[in-house]
């Protein structure tokens, strides 16, 4: 994962003003506040609505819309396993259980000890090499189990 | 001058080793004191031979792959640095068949050029199709593209000249040209090589389009999926502003033309287009009725010309070669190249950009080699996660709008993924409607409601409770949402839904798995991914 700070209003507001005139400047500035503290705070909420003249109802129904925005920080790893149809005839979903068991969590969840939030994805577009993952940004495809686990432990041990 | 070896930057190849390959690759040069230069460009499409690494010799490129880190030394011990021969040496590569047989019209630099240098894309032809639609009036223009016959590749397969001329004919003080990259159909991957391994193709076929409706905004939708395509698209951007050909005086002409690369943030709804519109604005991605038209009423209510990536980026060699040019290819009312995309369980995935009418099977079998796994083949989707699955016996249809359409599947955006005889089409079914219940954007009751009936159906009769009293009841609501949808999400999942039954109808027809005894779980769990 890129370095996050932690929640810091000012820093959030400076963030929101550098973006604030773009046209349609919402997912900008929620991309731009998950980018910096890696998820957004609800703190957050009513600082986007003042700064573009919208509700909070309207911006916490944009967070909440979309899969990526976070409303609690992740693990500090975030392994992304693709389950559509192409990575599904590549038995994408036996390396689901598999990591699932290896990590002792399910999709959606992350560890006790926070190193990994593992989560499905709905293609990576790398549909040529399934079953494919993203972790922490980083493209991978043909990940069989060894090479989860080896992604995983790694990835671990860096951390 | 020195040499020049060509490791790709596609996220594709990225995903197999090639940063790590490069990597090696400079320390080798270096250790040996050679005098090469390690190019990252775009990938060729064949993605079973990535890293697909390429050395410059008099006679052409020589390809060699896979290649793995392990592989560097010996490749340079071998001398592959002068194409000298290695068990990785794939010979020439214009040569390899996979590539050979191809007709790459808009996929022409992609895999030969750095992507980020527009020295190179100039070299290879770039900027001639702006350059002749410099010197033609918007209505030619469009004209020409009309003529082409070129029709959108996102899917839907709408003419392309048509739809710019109601955004030309319609009056606005500001008009825009907003491109879809929204790509996220599983099998498909071909918007991402695009803008991946030729970025300024896409910014010069937008460029046209701003000319021939009048827009002087644009913007390019890319999906957060797709770090990297979004990545190099904001630097091929930032250079097109640099050397003139966005800004205020595009290459010199007085006309200006604005862009800008924004990222989705992961919903498979906003690569409709009116949802991808309101995405845009800074809203929920909820569907729009229609009308109006987004050319008539569309980004922040001005006349909006919304087109797939691969639309916009087949434009420049229209109009460089010429509308005939392009309309030679192809059969019936589908004109020019399709690209292709093999994706799932298949030896050789990749892209094949061929002109329409190749069947399923030479697709299939003559490019593709048939499974990956070697196992029999038994069901095929394409055209993503609303595309009829084909059995075998189906194989023979050509790629083609119309003939696609008369055996109730959809082309759409070219993705092709095959599955081996292990699959159970009934879990793929009730995934169609699994994955339309978390994807729905919730304006439409057929769709955010029936998605859920059908998740709830299905499992019902894979748990064989009443199954033909069930099936009858799947066979309604899917027409109901068919019927009742207001756009293609609902409206379409019930096509990999009614084509799994229909085709193989014995996959809805065994004992019940004990593991399925538990319906409401299930039904908890598809909610808890979101």
């Amino acid at each position: 994962m890129g370095q996050t700070s932690t929640w810091d209003a000012e820093r959030a507001l400076s963030r929101i003003r550098e973006l604030q005139n773009l046209p349609g400047a919402l997912l900008p500035i929620l991309h731009a506040l998950q980018e910096e503290f890696g998820y957004i705070d609800q703190e957050a909420i009513p600082l986007v609505a003042e700064a573009l003249n919208l509700s909070k109802a309207e911006v916490h129904g944009v967070i909440s819309f979309y899969h990526d925005y976070r409303q609690a920080p992740a693990g500090r790893h975030v392994l992304k396993i693709c389950r559509a149809e192409a990575c599904q005839a590549m038995g994408c979903e036996s390396l689901v259980s598999h990591v699932e068991k290896h990590l002792g969590v399910k999709m959606g969840e992350t560890t006790a000890d926070r190193s990994f939030t593992v989560e499905p994805v709905y293609c990576l577009g790398l549909c040529a090499l399934s079953p494919s993952a993203m972790l922490d940004g980083k493209p991978y495809g043909r990940v069989s189990n060894q090479v989860a686990d080896f992604l995983i432990d790694s990835a671990r041990r860096h951390s | 001058m020195s040499g020049k070896i060509f490791v790709p930057c596609d996220a594709g190849a990225i995903a197999v080793g090639a940063d790590v390959v490069a990597h090696a690759i400079q320390e080798q040069i270096a250790a040996r004191r050679l005098d090469l230069k390690v190019v990252r460009n775009g990938s060729r499409g064949l993605f079973w031979l990535e890293p697909l690494v390429e050395v410059e010799t008099p006679k052409g490129r020589v390809a060699y792959g896979p290649v793995s880190v392990d592989a560097v030394a010996g490749l340079f011990d071998a001398g592959f640095q002068d194409g000298k021969n290695h068990p990785l040496c794939l010979g020439l590569t214009e040569e390899i068949g996979y590539l050979k047989n191809q007709e790459r019209l808009t996929f022409a630099r992609c895999g030969i050029t750095d992507p980020l240098s527009l020295s190179d894309y100039i070299a290879n032809g770039g900027y001639k199709g702006l350059q002749r639609a410099l010197g033609m009036t918007a209505e030619a223009i469009v004209e020409e593209v009309t003529n082409s016959g070129l029709r959108g590749r996102g899917g839907a397969g709408f003419p392309t000249g048509i739809k710019w001329r109601t955004v030309l004919n319609t009056p606005g003080d500001v008009k825009y040209v907003v491109c879809n990259a929204d790509e996220g159909d599983s099998g498909t991957f071909a918007d991402r090589m695009i803008i991946e391994g030729d970025p300024f193709v896409l910014i010069e076929g937008m460029t046209i389009a701003a000319f021939a409706v009048g827009a002087t905004a644009g913007y390019i939708y890319i999906r957060s999926e797709y770090p990297h395509a979004f990545r190099t698209m904001q630097r091929a951007i930032g250079l097109a502003y640099e050397n003139g050909y966005l800004g205020v005086s595009v290459a010199g002409s007085g006309k200006r033309f604005d862009l800008e690369a924004r990222l989705g943030a992961g919903a498979y709804i906003c690569g409709e287009e009116t949802s991808m519109l309101e995405s845009l604005e800074g809203r929920r991605g909820q569907i729009r009725p229609k009308p109006p038209l987004p050319a008539i009423e569309g980004l922040f209510g001005k006349p909006t010309v919304i087109n797939n990536v691969i639309s916009l980026a087949t434009v420049p060699v229209i109009l460089e070669k010429g509308a005939a040019y392009y309309r030679d290819f192809g059969m019936g009312r589908s004109r020019g190249t399709l690209t292709i995309q093999l994706a799932g369980n298949i030896k050789h995935g990749g892209l094949v950009e061929k002109a329409f009418g190749l069947t399923l099977r030479q697709a299939i079998y003559d490019f593709g080699g048939g499974t990956s796994t070697g196992r029999p083949l038994r069901a095929v989707q394409v055209g993503g996660p609303l595309g009829a699955y084909f059995p075998e016996s189906l194989l023979d249809t050509p790629l083609d709008y119309e003939a696609f359409a008369a055996q109730k599947g959809l082309v759409g955006h070219g993705g092709i993924v095959v599955f081996d005889d292990t699959v159970d089409m009934a879990r793929q079914a009730r995934f169609a409607m699994e994955f339309c219940a978390l994807e729905s954007c919730g304006k439409c009751t057929p769709c955010r409601i029936g998605s859920t009936r059908g998740v709830e159906v299905i499992d019902k009769i894979i748990a064989h409770q009443n199954r033909p009293a069930n099936l009858q009841l799947l066979d309604e609501l899917c027409e109901l949402m068919v019927d009742g949808s207001l756009c293609a999400l609902g409206g379409l999942t019930p096509f990999p839904v009614l084509s799994a039954v229909r085709h193989f109808p014995e996959d809805f027809d065994k004992p019940a798995p004990v593991a399925t005894a538990n319906v409401g779980g299930r039904a908890q769990e598809t909610q808890q991914w979101r």
